[in-house]
């Protein structure tokens, strides 16, 4: 069958399963626009207010299903307004394809009205990405960007078409089935023996996952591995949702925010396993002080991330659901009462630094939540305070549902993601954000009514820009400069003015209520929802410190 | 801080060296001579990368190489088992009372004179970059008007090869 490139496209966008894409057209992407019209009973095109909406949109798909997320843009303004988007998959590895618009090949290279290098511009935020040549090597092309962003360390892979090639036709047959990953490989036998070796000898073992867990499915073989070890479980950032929050092991998340208890138990292992994670700066603090009386093993599927920042006594490249099966049996069971009670402790004393002030308080806020929340419903955040607290108090039961901007820390990411974990999951999902990150992407409101997307958006309203705002409190005298918002956006009006839903909340009872009527609409809903501006995240570990500079309490004098 | 040479043949595709070179740049590896070209695959380039650093730097490099798809193969030469050379360029100034003695240091170097005019003389000198650091040096007596230094490419002793190599 001959087809045009543009026809092309969209038939094995079909074909490879992306039957749900989101994108904004243009002069350099109208013909593809013209197939999605064509082939429009076979696949749905989501039209976003802003590219940018379209391309968080795509990655919150792939977040909440595994699957390639697709977003389309015309060339120039189109595909910049893509970058944002494609740099938050590419730092927290979610698989995407990218497809981009470009003036005519004899064009390209001479300045043309909306040209850009997209593929130079997009170099160092893609695992890879192509200017297609000739129609003959685009379906080929598309199904190689699918296989690469789902294969290994999932990331996101850009393709653009100059015009001609999607006006040019050429044969085309369409595959029986899509394209598959890479296959998985376990980490060598020599070193798996070795670790084990080194995990046998551990009076203290703990385990940290990331995203990697996810990625792998390798929850049943962290689940074993935790009870041969007698072993606690923390996660980073990126690992919340991998395995369900109130699991008995699961002290919760690490880092500059963590949970106490968890990073506190970390700290005090001798033996860490480190599972899909690659040890940011925002877990580690100061690498020199960094887990100095432990053992690491550090397993992932990326080899680049062994020995990057953090040296591990035992590390290798390797996916974690085969190599953890592999290790498992060569661990020896372990009974260790000493280190358990060392964590109950941890946790009584966690219990002790909790937040249990009456009245709307950021983490009352978040319980309440958590009360309306289904077994599946996706939540996602943007980037600050409010994520903060999500990532500490939300209750999560299954994988794939906490959908948030950890390596590129993007505000104004939300929005769009969780219109695609919506759209993908057919399930409500919800939005927590504040006041600056929603103001970033709000515009995507538009889409949600237009889609009659059901999502909550939670809108924890301080007036501030509360993170920033939170540094300059403890490290730069209180001097408060450009986080101050003194908007005077009305939160309810607007949401109504984009045809959605609008609640007001002062009061935890106004909160529950605005939640109860917000959870029974079909479409958007914003509950915005009033917290103290001097509200802080904590604990605390201050950038560049260790474990014994952790802040778990600010005095009044700081207030 | 220890001096290595990797050879990397690569997909010959369009931009491939971008990746290559701009990988180096964001992650601010050292590079101290690279070279590009074509091999005895069409399909194949080879680009030979001399780096320094830690040996922590090193796997890094190579590592981070891996995740580009271009990239088919990685082989670090190490020097000792490897054949090494570069080709050099040198334009002097021919001067009637020194014109003896850059003779004399060329013939010993086994440089050879490719144009030689009342004003300038071109050599052409090729051997292990140390070779060619020594000849430049000696030239700096006498007025050097052009360098021109290849960069080095490198081979390994013995029938094993690059592509042979598992990754």
């Amino acid at each position: 069958m001959k087809l045009s490139g543009a026809d092309i496209i969209v038939r094995t966008l079909i074909e490879q399963g992306a039957t749900t894409v989101f994108g904004y057209p243009g002069g350099q992407i109208i013909n593809v626009y013209d197939s999605l019209y064509k082939y429009r009973g076979e696949i749905t095109h989501i039209l976003t207010a802003h590219e940018q909406g379209a391309a968080h949109a795509a990655d919150g798909y792939a977040r909440a299903t595994g699957r390639a997320g697709v977003v389309i843009a015309t060339s120039g303004p189109g595909a910049t307004n893509l970058v944002t988007g494609i740099a938050t998959a590419y730092l927290d590895s979610v698989p995407m394809v990218a497809i981009t618009g470009n003036v005519p090949t004899t064009q390209l290279g001479t300045d043309s009205f909306q040209e850009i290098d997209i593929t130079g511009i997009t170099l160092p935020i893609t695992k890879h990405n192509y200017v297609v040549g000739s129609v003959e090597e685009l379906a080929d092309t598309i199904r190689e960007a699918f296989r690469l962003a789902v294969s290994g360390r999932p990331g996101p892979v850009l393709i653009d078409v100059p015009k001609d090639i999607q006006v040019a036709q050429c044969e085309f047959t369409e595959q029986p089935k899509p394209v598959e990953a890479e296959p998985r490989q376990a980490a060598k036998e020599i070193r798996i023996r070795d670790a084990a070796e080194c995990i046998n000898l551990s009076q203290r073992p703990f385990i940290y996952f990331g995203g990697g867990m996810t990625n792998s499915d390798a929850q049943e073989e962290l689940y074993k591995l935790a009870e041969v070890l007698d072993a606690p479980i923390g996660c980073s950032l990126m690992g919340i949702s991998a395995i369900p929050t109130d699991h008995p092991r699961f002290l919760g998340m690490q880092g500059m925010h963590g949970h106490y208890a968890s990073s506190m138990a970390m700290h005090r292992a001798d033996c860490i396993i480190a599972l899909g994670v690659r040890f940011n700066d925002r877990v580690t603090g100061n690498r020199a002080k960094f887990a100095t009386h432990a053992q690491i093993v550090h397993i992932d599927v990326d080899g680049a991330e062994l020995d990057k920042t953090v040296y591990a006594a035992h590390s290798m490249r390797g996916d974690l659901k085969l190599t953890l099966q592999k290790l498992i049996p060569l661990l020896e069971q372990k009974k260790l009462p000493e280190w358990r009670k060392t964590i109950e402790g941890l946790k009584a004393e966690e219990r002790r630094t909790l937040d249990n002030r009456p009245g709307l308080t950021p983490r009352s806020a978040i319980l309440t939540l958590n009360e309306y929340l289904g077994e599946n419903t996706p939540v996602a955040t943007d980037v600050g305070q409010h994520q903060m607290w999500t990532a500490q108090n939300i209750v999560l039961k299954n994988k794939r549902r906490f959908l948030s901007s950890g390596g590129l820390g993007t505000m104004g990411f939300g929005m769009g993601a969780a219109m695609g974990a919506a759209l993908a999951t057919r399930e409500r999902a919800v939005l927590v954000t504040g006041d600056g990150g929603f103001g970033m992407c709000l515009n995507e409101l538009a889409t949600a009514v237009t889609y009659n997307i059901p999502l909550v958006i939670l809108l924890m309203n301080n007036g501030v820009l509360g993170m920033v705002r939170q540094w300059q409190t403890l490290f730069f005298d209180k001097h408060y400069s450009n986080t101050v918002l003194e908007r005077k956006t009305d939160f309810v009006k607007l949401a109504e003015a984009f045809g959605a839903k609008g609640y007001h909340a002062e009061t935890p009872e106004q909160l529950d209520e605005a939640l109860k009527k917000a959870f029974s609409e079909q479409g958007p809903v914003v509950v915005e929802c009033m917290i103290d501006k001097d509200e802080f995240v904590l604990p605390m570990l201050p950038p560049g410190g260790s474990m014994d500079d952790i802040i778990t309490k600010v005095g009044e004098s700081d207030e | 801080m220890n001096n290595f040479t990797i050879a990397v043949l690569v997909r010959n595709q369009f931009g491939v060296l971008n990746r290559v070179t701009s990988m180096f740049r964001r992650r601010r590896f050292n590079i101290n001579s690279l070279t590009v070209s074509e091999t005895e695959s069409p399909g194949l380039s080879r680009i030979t990368i001399t780096s320094s650093g830690l040996e922590t730097d090193k796997k890094q490099l190579i590592n981070q190489l891996y995740k580009l798809p271009d990239v088919c193969s990685i082989k670090e030469l190490n020097i000792t088992e490897s054949v090494t050379c570069e080709l050099m360029l040198i334009k002097v100034k021919n001067d009637p009372e020194s014109r003896a003695d850059v003779r004399d240091a060329a013939s010993a170097f086994g440089a050879k004179t490719l144009d030689y005019t009342r004003d300038s003389i071109i050599m052409r000198l090729t051997g292990t970059s140390r070779e060619l650091d020594a000849f430049t040096d000696l030239m700096r007596d006498y007025t050097i008007l052009e360098i021109c230094r290849t960069g080095i490419v490198s081979l390994e002793r013995g029938a094993t090869t690059i592509s042979k190599m598992e990754i």
